[in-house]
Order: structure tokens, then sequence, then C-alpha cells
């Protein structure tokens, strides 16, 4: 009988849980889905994690190739993100170029990467002017559950930690580049980006981590990257029904909580790997 | 025929910022509006400010193809044209940033099984890309009133700019906001003035987030002011 009530009227029946201050899947309104993630998955890939926040599961592989560094800034790298939602992820995207969920996500992790200054894009370079390294980040959507930001970027933080550049040198006497596949480094990571989603229900309540079904009868959303310091990368409001000053604040202080739950995790998962 | 309405506004002076850490400098550059414009769009708008120039036309409500109708309310679209080139991620990015904005304050279920589209063409823009935004967010809802569609609240978009000495600078210059190391965008309500859209480059912390929102709440009395004087003086005279 409730499946029946949930199909003809879902919002009521979303309002008749967020009354009692709890959701259908049983959780808090300020709590998160269970979150595992898994690094160095893809042998062919240079970095790789798959990152699963309940049902949603993305996974982001990092591949290392040569360019010539731009014009306007000699001693840069590259760092190329892109999003993509295949029709495996969810019964509404469709195969063909990307859609506007995809692009808007790109764009998304590009102002994150931007940002938060996660790597600094000096350390990408090998020889001014000549040579520098870019880095690929494809992120893929394998099953699309609601809160696809927070995946993305916590897939795209793991990956890029497991990401190991070999070493370069330009041959003086053929000014070619030799690389040196034995000896690899780690990237060096400058800070933690983390990001917290939340959806607005009837213009008043706030949840954290939106499942689909909660993103589609949601009146607003909003995004917080916050890095380790308390300072925020990126605060995504697309629209929606709007908000006061004191509920953002009440949405800063669970980000900065869901920022240590993360790196928890994220440390214990380096930890855990052994090292080549 | 209706007469075109031009009407300016000159808020403050581009000089004069304010130098102290903490003053903030609450001063909005010379922005001007000028409506009905296009012959063809339901209604049309084209707002300046500083020196960016965003022309918005909207159509609507009309007939919307069955794939995207939406049963109980109308269908919105955003259209954003760059200056030059192809539109690319970015301008879908901004698309659906203006396209959330609109459908928070428009009383979509008025006209259900229609779309309205909005149709925005950015004409001058000194490569600023939270000021675009601002101007473009502008330059809707004067279209949106101009074609007479229903919405709740009226919208306004206030850009601002951290130095890294934590100045606060309001509707900052391209340089400025080249040279700053954070540069908000927001779209306020003028009901309430709750916080509807935030898009945000660089660093900056919690504090200086609601500094910037406090300012700019205090900046969209002068734009929302301005809706309501050169609405007035296009009514009265007809």
């Amino acid at each position: 009988m409730a499946a029946g009530f949930k199909t003809v009227e879902p919002l009521e029946y979303y309002r008749r849980f967020l009354k009692e201050n709890c959701r259908p899947d049983g959780r808090e309104l300020g709590e998160f889905r269970t979150t595992t993630v898994n690094i160095g998955s893809i042998s062919t890939a240079d970095g790789s994690a798959l990152v699963k926040l309940g049902n949603t599961t993305v996974i982001c592989g990092v591949k290392a190739e040569f360019a010539a560094p731009p014009t306007d800034a000699p001693d840069k790298g590259y760092v190329v993100p892109n999003v993509d939602l295949p029709p495996l992820c969810s019964s509404r995207f469709r195969s063909g170029p990307p859609g506007e969920e995809a692009q808007v996500a790109s764009q998304f992790i590009a102002d994150v990467i931007e940002n938060s200054q996660i790597i600094q894009k000096e350390d990408l370079c090998i020889s001014p002017g000549k040579l520098a390294w870019v880095l690929y980040c494809d992120l893929i959507c394998l099953d699309y559950d609601g809160n696809i930001l927070d995946a993305c970027t916590f897939a795209l933080l793991a990956a890029l930690k497991n990401v190991q550049l070999p070493e370069v040198t330009i041959n003086g006497e053929t000014a070619l580049a030799e690389v040196n596949l034995k000896k690899k480094s780690y990237l060096n990571i400058r800070t933690h980006p983390v990001a917290t989603s939340f959806a607005v229900f009837d213009d008043t309540l706030l949840i954290v981590d939106p499942t689909g079904e909660e993103e589609h009868l949601a009146t607003g959303t909003l995004t917080i990257v916050m890095d380790e310091e308390g300072k925020l990368c990126c605060l995504h409001k697309p629209g929606g029904s709007g908000l006061t000053g004191a509920k953002l604040q009440d949405c800063m202080s669970r980000a900065v909580t869901r920022h240590k739950e993360v790196k928890k995790l994220m440390d214990e998962v380096i930890k855990s790997i052994k090292p080549k | 025929m209706e007469e075109e309405r031009h009407t300016e506004a000159k808020i403050g002076a581009e000089t004069g910022r304010g130098s102290s850490p903490r003053g903030p400098g609450c001063s909005l550059r010379h922005f001007a509006c000028e409506q009905n414009l296009l012959s063809r769009p339901d209604g049309s708008a084209s707002f300046l400010q500083g020196d960016t120039s965003v022309l918005a036309g909207v159509y609507g409500p009309a007939e919307v193809k069955v794939s995207k109708e939406i049963f109980n309310k109308a269908t919105l679209e955003v259209i954003l044209r760059p200056k030059i080139g192809l539109p690319g991620v970015a301008e879908k990015s901004r698309e659906r940033l203006i396209r959330n904005t609109c459908e928070a304050v428009v009383l979509g279920t008025l006209h259900p099984r229609t779309s309205i589209t909005v149709v925005l063409q950015v004409v001058s823009d000194a490569g600023s890309g939270a000021q675009l935004l601002a101007c473009c967010l502008n330059a809707a809802c004067m279209a949106l009133v101009d074609a007479g569609v229903p919405m709740r609240a009226l919208f306004c978009g206030v850009t601002c700019a951290l130095d890294s000495d934590g100045t606060l600078v309001l509707d900052p210059t391209s340089k400025r906001e080249k040279e700053a190391r954070a540069v908000l965008t927001f779209a306020l309500d003028n009901v309430e003035r709750k916080l509807l859209m935030s898009s945000t480059k660089g660093l900056f912390s919690d504090a200086e987030l609601q500094q910037c929102l406090a300012a700019a709440q205090a900046a969209s009395q002068h734009v929302f002011r301005f809706y309501r004087e050169s609405l007035q003086r296009r009514y009265s005279k007809s």
C-alpha cells in the first residue's frame, strides 16, 4: 500500500518522513550514505579510483601524456577533466554528445580544480616552453542515484593521489624526452577539496546527500566544496528556492564535519595500498 | 506600438573604492536598461552594466515539444550566445544557473504544458566572466517583466570581488576581477533578499562569504529601485 501511495503522491510520501526528521531509507537529515572508495583498480591508467556513495558509483581514471605548454604560460601543464554520464547509469541519459548535466558537471569539476589549486600547474612542467604533462581525468558514472558532484570530486581527489608520474629527462644532444618508467613519483597534492551537497525541500528543509528521487522532488540544490583549512573553493547554488545567511551557516558546519570524515577515509585507503 | 523607454541610472561613481581592510566599497557602476526594443519576441530588454552589455529576448508562453512538456508547469529554456565563437561548456553551465534561477521565480504552474524561452546575446563583454553572469541575470529579469510572464519575485545579479588583503569590492571592473583572490556572483530576490543562485571562483572563508552576501543584499536594493523607477517611467506616460 505504501508503494502505491509513493507512486501517486511522491511529494506527500516524502513529507510524511521529513516530518519525523528522517528519510525513507532510514537516514537522518544530516547523514551521508555509506561511502566506499577503491584506489588503483585500473592498471592501464596512471591513477584511478572508484567511489560509491550508497548506490551512486563514479570511476575516475587519470592518464598522463605529453604536450607543449600554452604560449601564454610556458611553465604550466594542463589538467583536463571530463565527466561522462553514459546511458548505462540512468534511463534519462541517451547516447550521443554530452547532455547538459554532463557538461555542467564537467565545468564544476574544472572550477574545483582551478579554484582549490589542488595541483600546482607548474609542477606539471618538464621543460618550460617545450614539454609539459597533461593529465586527462575521465570521470565516468556507472550508477546514477543522486549527488553526482560529491562522488566525482571525491573520485578525482582519490585518483590524483594515486597518480604516479615517471621521471622525464631531456637529452641535451638529441633534445628528445627520455622516460624512465622505473622511477615514479607521486603528485604533489596541495589541498584536499571535499564536496558536500544539499537539497532544499519546500523552501525550508535542507537534507544532505540527496538520492536520485530526492533530487527530483527537491526545489533547489546547493553544493559546498571545502578544503582542510575551512576555506571554500566553490559555493555552487544553481538557482532553486532562496536561502538565508543563517541556513548557509548550518550548511557550512555540516561541510566541515563531512570534510573530516572524508579525509579520514582517504588516509586509511592510502595507507592500506601496498607500495609497489 | 509601444514606445521605447530608455532609462538610465547613475548610482555611485566608479572611483573611490573603500581602501580600509574591512570597508566595503558600496558603489555600483553606471547601469542602463532599455525595454521592448525587438519586435518579434514577446518581451525584450537590453541591460548595460559598466562595460558589459547583454540583450535578452523572451518568447512565451508558447507551444512546447511533446518530449519536453511538463504536465503541470511551464518548461523554461535559456539560450546564451557568447559574443564570439560557438557556445561551449561554460555557456551551458551559465544557462543552467540562469534557468534554475528563473524557474524559482516564474510561476510556471499558471501556464502548464507551455514553453518559456529566454534568449541572451552578449553584445559587449570586457572579458569578465562573473560580471557577465550578473548582467545576464538582470537582462533576463527585465525581459521576463517586459513579456508579462507571471513571477513571484524579481531577481537581480550582483558581483563582488575579494582582494588578496580581504578588501571587498562590489561590481568590480574586469581588471580588478582578474587580480582578485575570489569573485562571487549572487542572484537575490527582491521579496526577502534571499540567496537564489551563487557562483564562485577562487578561495574564500566562511566569514568573508557572509560579509559578501550582506554587501550584495545592500547593493541589490539599488538595482531593485532602478527596476521600479524604469518601469514606472515606462508605464506612466503611456
